[in-house]
């Protein structure tokens, strides 16, 4: 049997720019992966790659061992994209249904919809939906062909937490039932949570291929923190090999991969610490080693 | 990579029921929205009822109404709306809500939805006529015979077929919001030049032949030749429309290989 899904040194360039270098990755029936990685680092581009929509300038993209684009392949993928639209004067019942035609065996229409949560708002034109129901109307569309594989690219975002925990709990229920579940994310605790195997991609390489547990476990770096009535600035730091470094009213949080000669040093300089901690990473930080990126924005 | 034996052959759904789906699920959504019902059904016959109320009375030519005249010219007038909007503003907007790329991700062969977009248009098309027909029977004392009707129907749906290539062209390069700007900018002035809005032999001679040269002047030239008012023959109409048809497609296809490249390469 081939795998589900695989790039084989897979490559895709832009123009200059080459979006995904040499990616390969087997994932068997039934594995829930995560692909994880900040943003613009290639995992729509591996996703689009994955379904057909654009073709490797090298290496193979495959579903079932056949073209992502042969029809066999795509009657067994199911896809939630990030941008997508439907038309606005139909109702979920008919997006649902009309969607449902073009798969050999789809779930009953109703069901479908029940999955997604939507049975309410089966009649409502898909105009009226709220932000948070039309995504469990892609949902919907994705699932409803009773795919054996469904694609999930960044389907959390702009989900509030309740509609967010639903829809993980839905795809949890999917994997169980054998189904083959790739998603992507840039909310890494969503990839911890949810998955048994991470790809990390940065920059369009692969970086990282293992569990969550591995990948934790692969950084080296801790995590110090500590509260202080010293009025500390950035420059206190300066010369010590510490990353990430955040000094706020919560106090002093740092990176660093020799926490005791920091520590140490600071000591030594005679600082006031209080409330010192020294943990190992969390998946964010794990994620943040591996891939070199400066902490992210949002957080 | 040795060659896939899969244990069981994945099946494809029928094709067949996906072109209904489709087609239908066009139809719905293109009659919920107004914007475009009531510019394909509703206009035609409101300028007919308008005209036909002012000029109804007068004859054309000897055995045919100036309600005939009109009625056929807005039947034309009908059935251009459905090309040029329906592909214009209908592909454009698919394109802008992206529901082009989630289609290509889905089992659904790209030619389906193309061809439920054309089976979509000649059914609106039939659906706008006999309206207009209903309308002009009732109201315009027009009476034309059955084969009159027919030829009538056929030389509409040929004679707009130049109207899908250029709403197919405007369809697959142009935003949503500009395709309907440039459907409207491109197409009403062609009705004017044409003499389908005026009558042709009012426009002062310049106008005329820069009118004769446009595919919507040959288009109602066709239709025309079924109640006599015609000044063209059929040939030399179909031989117009045929060139513009090329032309005009092969514009389209053109320019939706560059959108297709750009999104699916």
């Amino acid at each position: 049997m081939p795998p589900v899904i695989e790039l084989d040194h897979a490559s895709k360039r832009f123009g200059h720019i080459e979006a995904v270098k040499d990616v390969s990755f087997e994932i068997g029936q039934g594995e829930l992966v995560a692909l994880l990685g900040p943003n613009g680092a290639g995992k729509t581009t591996s996703i689009t790659l994955l379904l057909g929509l654009r073709t490797p300038s090298a290496g193979h993209a495959r579903i079932f061992g056949l073209s992502p684009t042969d029809r066999r392949a795509r009657s067994r993928v199911g896809v939630m994209l990030q941008e997508s639209g439907v038309p606005d004067t139909l109702t979920v019942h008919e997006l649902v249904d009309l969607f449902s035609s073009y798969y050999p065996h789809p779930l009953p229409v109703d069901q479908a919809i029940g999955l997604a949560g939507l049975t309410e708002q089966s009649k409502q034109q898909s105009r009226k939906l709220s932000g948070g129901q039309r995504q469990r109307l892609y949902f919907a569309l994705a699932v409803c062909g009773d795919p054996d594989v469904i694609f999930f690219d960044e389907p959390t975002v702009g989900m509030d937490v309740e509609s967010r925990r639903v829809f993980l709990a839905s795809i949890k229920q999917f994997a169980e039932q054998g189904k083959t579940i790739m998603l992507t994310t840039h909310y890494l605790e969503e990839a911890d949570e949810l998955a048994e195997r991470i790809i990390v991609i940065d920059r369009g390489v692969l970086v990282a291929d293992a569990s969550p547990t591995e990948i934790k476990s692969r950084v080296l770096a801790k995590r110090i923190a500590f509260r202080s009535s010293s009025h500390l600035r950035e420059a206190d730091f300066e010369g010590l090999p510490v990353t990430n470094l955040k000094i706020d009213e919560k106090g002093v949080r740092l990176l660093s991969n020799s926490p005791e000669a920091v520590l140490r040093e600071l000591f030594r300089r005679n600082l006031d610490i209080k409330d010192l901690q020294v943990t190992g990473a969390d998946l964010e930080e794990a994620f943040l080693s591996i891939t070199g990126q400066p902490e992210p924005a949002a957080s | 990579m040795s060659s896939a034996v899969l244990a069981t052959p994945a099946a494809t759904a029928p094709v067949g029921r996906m072109l209904w789906k489709q087609t239908v699920a066009l139809l719905l959504a293109r009659l919920r929205n107004p914007a475009f019902s009531v510019l394909s059904l509703g206009l035609p016959v409101m300028f007919f009822l308008l005209f036909n109320a002012i000029f109804g009375s007068q004859h054309v030519k000897t055995g045919v109404s100036y309600a005939t005249q009109i009625m056929v010219s807005y039947a034309t007038y009908a059935v251009g709306n459905i090309s040029v909007y329906n592909f214009g503003i209908g592909l454009a907007t698919d394109r802008e809500r992206k529901l082009d790329l989630l289609q290509r991700a889905m089992p659904l062969p790209p030619w389906v939805a193309i061809v439920a977009y054309i089976v979509f248009a000649l059914v609106f098309a039939l659906i706008a006529l006999a309206i207009l027909a209903i309308v002009g029977t009732i109201v315009g004392g027009v009476r034309l015979g059955a084969g009159t009707w027919v030829g009538l129907t056929w030389r509409l749906l040929v004679g707009s077929l130049p109207l899908i290539g250029l709403g197919m062209a405007i369809g697959y390069g142009a935003s949503a919001s500009t395709a309907s700007a440039l459907a409207n900018m491109i197409y009403l002035p062609m009705l004017f030049l044409s003499g389908i809005f005026v009558p042709f032999n009012v426009l002062p001679s310049t106008i005329q032949s820069i009118g004769k040269f446009l595919p919507t002047y040959h288009y109602a030239q066709l239709a025309w030749q079924t109640i006599g008012t015609n000044t063209e023959s059929t040939f030399t109409a179909l031989m117009w429309i045929a060139g513009w048809s090329i032309a005009l497609f092969a514009v389209a296809l053109r320019i939706y290989r560059l959108d297709v490249d750009q999104k699916f390469r």
